[in-house]
């Protein structure tokens, strides 16, 4: 009986971690039901950005405030891991402190987790102000409501929780370390937790120890819980952050890929020697279809985009379409692409892994016309997406389809295009007079 | 006008054994459109006066296609592209120099992948290497002691990182340059991209050139400065909304050149 505790916490553990690798699984095989994306190779750029973007922050702190707070979040987050670690051997191996022996290096170690997770605290808070008191207008959009808003709250109460049972756990240890109690070693220094601590020190050894065990035993276990969170959450960016923004745009945002299936239709259409009636080959495949309606015609990076973005809204707050009312939100393009992507994910799990048409698509039911023709492709979006998303190739993926396909323009683009097809100008003048500028006078 | 345009097209200037070192791409906007036109005839004047051997294709010029891009229409921009390719390709066309952001970018980025491989560079950088070459000298004129807000056209700047080019010139033209709160990186756009030229906006609170031209009014400005004929265009509008035309002027930036150096 003596090793109960162990395997409670190894089964704890597997369980944690099995469920994860699971959700990690479902996340994986999501993205797979995109197309392959046609992606430029420049690993030494690619690996820049991520060691820039995702791991500097570098763009966060364009806006400072939301930025720093953070940053505070993000250093939180990396080195209290390491107190994860020694948890973790603790646990399974009924220790107590094991990284203790460090000495001097192990109390700079546990000062700067407490002074950390002091300020995540403070961070959590003024981001839960920012949402609930403060309400900025990024965080009150229409596709805000509901579960979005909750989950956000959500994830700052966990956290915040989290950080009270890390303080709390060492001030009960510092509190039983000052009465000899045995196991209970003489380490690491106490900056944050020495306050709680004193509110403690007329507790019996039992109560303490009562208090310690349960604030360590829920720090883990909610931990793993978070763990477990995320796939259901919006919170996914601190894992997919770095893939994402290795897997970011390395081309000028100005450089629309041109269509290969498009490519080879030109070509015939310009090639003299080609057989217009000729059949197709008993081989050929399929022919392409032009743009996207769903999300299997989008590729795998816009899906992992999807799941990247954490909803900050910084992308919607510089979009001109939205900031003169109209429907259009780049961060509902990404939110509408996820959800799809996991209605799509569960007809996959219940068929067996084959998609049954579910009369539904990315367009009209999620996305409507009337959000894509708002755009300006002024590239405001992805210059203030802090994670390299880019919603703006969806877009155009999904006009792309609109236009092609179901030739489903708005008429006075399709006016300009007659125009463009006819004499070579938007405008309906004659390509003879496109000289005439020259000889007229200022 | 005191002199008139020298504008040669590649058709004469092949014709008569040479080879100009520099094709000037004016687009459907500089072709066509009223307002642009006195920006393409500005180009051309400095161009004139730094006696560039430089060219036109005038009736072979088509439009690149971008429009119709941005819309969606894969298919016809690249029939524009490949069309033009042709033609450029077939004069041998190296260097394309243009006054115009869209036709720049797509030039620039999108017509590589469909065989067309040409240095472009946007009318304000190839001003900018003028100067710096001493092939051209730039004074305040008119101009000199006014404030003058720059607007960063989309395709010129986030979509190709061209901001200092065209500031640059402004400066040196003896004038207070004042930054809008949102510029460089975070420039808001004048409305007319993706195809917007073309179509009413879809219902709103208000136009993107009327909240565009606000932040540019802000700065107190006596001249709004532009280096993309749809952005001249929108802001010109923005600024009729809020009747101040009478104080606020809407010019290129090879307008204010030209019009600085009294062409």
């Amino acid at each position: 009986m003596q090793y109960l505790p162990n395997i409670i916490f190894l089964l704890a553990l597997l369980v944690g971690i099995g469920f994860f690798a699971r959700n990690i699984n479902k996340l994986r095989r999501n993205i797979k039901m995109g197309r392959p994306a046609d992606l430029v190779h420049a690993p030494a750029e690619r690996l820049q950005n991520m060691l820039k973007i995702a791991f500097g922050q570098s763009k966060m702190v364009v806006r400072p405030v939301a930025g720093i707070m953070h940053l505070i979040v993000y250093i939180g987050f990396i080195i209290i891991n390491i107190e994860v670690l020694e948890i973790i051997i603790d646990g399974l191996f009924g220790t107590h402190r094991i990284f203790a022996p460090m000495g001097a290096f192990y109390d700079v170690l546990i000062a700067s987790f407490e002074i950390l997770a002091l300020l995540v605290i403070v961070a959590v808070v003024v981001f839960w102000l920012r949402r609930n008191v403060i309400k900025l207008s990024r965080f009150k959009k229409p596709e805000m409501e509901g579960w979005p808003s909750k989950d956000g709250n959500l994830i700052l109460y966990i956290e915040l929780v989290l950080m009270i049972l890390f303080l709390t756990m060492n001030a009960a240890d510092y509190q039983l370390q000052q009465m000899g109690a045995e196991h209970y070693t003489q380490a690491g220094t106490f900056p944050v937790s020495q306050f709680l601590s004193s509110i403690m020190s007329g507790m019996s050894e039992s109560t303490l120890i009562l208090i310690e065990r349960s604030a360590w035993w829920l720090h883990i276990l909610g931990i793993l819980a978070f763990l477990n969170y995320l796939y259901y959450s919006k919170h996914l960016h601190i894992l997919l952050a770095f893939p994402n923004t290795y897997y970011g745009r390395v081309t000028p945002q100005g450089q629309f890929p041109n269509l290969d299936a498009v490519t080879k239709e030109v070509k015939l259409m310009m090639d003299p020697s080609a057989d217009p009636f000729a059949a197709p080959a008993e081989d050929a495949e399929p022919p392409a279809k032009f743009g996207a309606s769903d999300v299997m015609d989008l590729n795998r990076v816009q899906l992992l985009n999807a799941y990247t973005c954490t909803e900050c809204g910084r992308c919607t707050n510089e979009c001109p379409a939205n900031q003169t009312g109209k429907k259009l939100s780049p961060r509902k393009i990404m939110m509408d692409t996820r959800d799809r992507m996991e209605e799509v994910g569960k007809i996959l799990d219940t068929n067996n892994g084959t998609f049954v048409d579910d009369g539904k698509q990315l367009l009209n039911d999620y996305i409507t016309a009337e959000e894509l023709w708002a755009c300006t492709s002024c590239n405001a979006c992805v210059q203030a997406c802090p994670v390299s998303i880019d919603p703006l190739s969806i877009i155009m993926d999904l006009r792309q389809y609109l236009v092609m396909e179901k030739s489903a323009a708005p008429s006075e683009l399709n006016n300009m295009m007659g125009n463009i097809e006819n004499n070579g100008a938007p405008w309906p003048f004659n390509q003879m007079d496109r000289l005439n500028w020259a000889k007229e006078s200022k | 006008m005191s002199k008139e345009l020298r504008v040669p097209t590649m058709a004469e200037a092949v014709a008569a054994g040479k080879k100009p070192e520099v094709l000037f791409w004016v687009g459907c906007a500089g072709s066509f459109d009223d307002r642009a036109k006195k920006i393409t005839k500005a180009f051309v004047q400095i161009l004139n006066q730094a006696e560039i051997d430089f060219a036109v294709l005038g009736t072979e010029e088509s439009c690149t296609g971008d429009p119709a891009k941005r819309a969606g229409n894969e298919f016809l921009f690249q029939m524009q592209a490949v069309t033009n390719i042709e033609v450029l390709n077939g004069y041998g066309v190296k260097k394309i120099v243009t006054a115009c952001p869209h036709c720049f970018n797509t030039l620039k980025n999108e017509y590589p992948g469909l065989g067309g491989d040409y240095e472009v560079v946007h009318h304000t950088q190839f001003l900018n290497d003028l100067l710096k070459e001493g092939r051209i000298a730039l004074q305040g004129g008119k101009f000199k002691g006014k404030r003058i807000t720059y607007h960063d056209p989309c395709y010129l700047g986030r979509a190709n990182q061209v901001y200092e080019a065209p500031r640059e010139l402004i400066e040196k033209l003896d004038i207070a340059l004042v930054e809008m709160k949102n510029c460089k990186q975070r420039g808001m756009c004048c409305g007319a991209g993706g195809g917007q030229m073309f179509k009413e906006p879809e219902k709103g609170n208000k136009d993107v050139n009327i909240e565009r031209t606000e932040q540019a009014l802000e700065t107190r400005p006596d001249i709004i400065a532009a280096a993309c004929p749809f952005c001249n265009t929108m802001m010109t509008d923005g600024v009729k909304n809020k009747e101040k035309e009478g104080d606020v002027a809407v010019l290129d930036v090879a307008e204010l050149i030209a019009q600085a150096a009294d062409l």
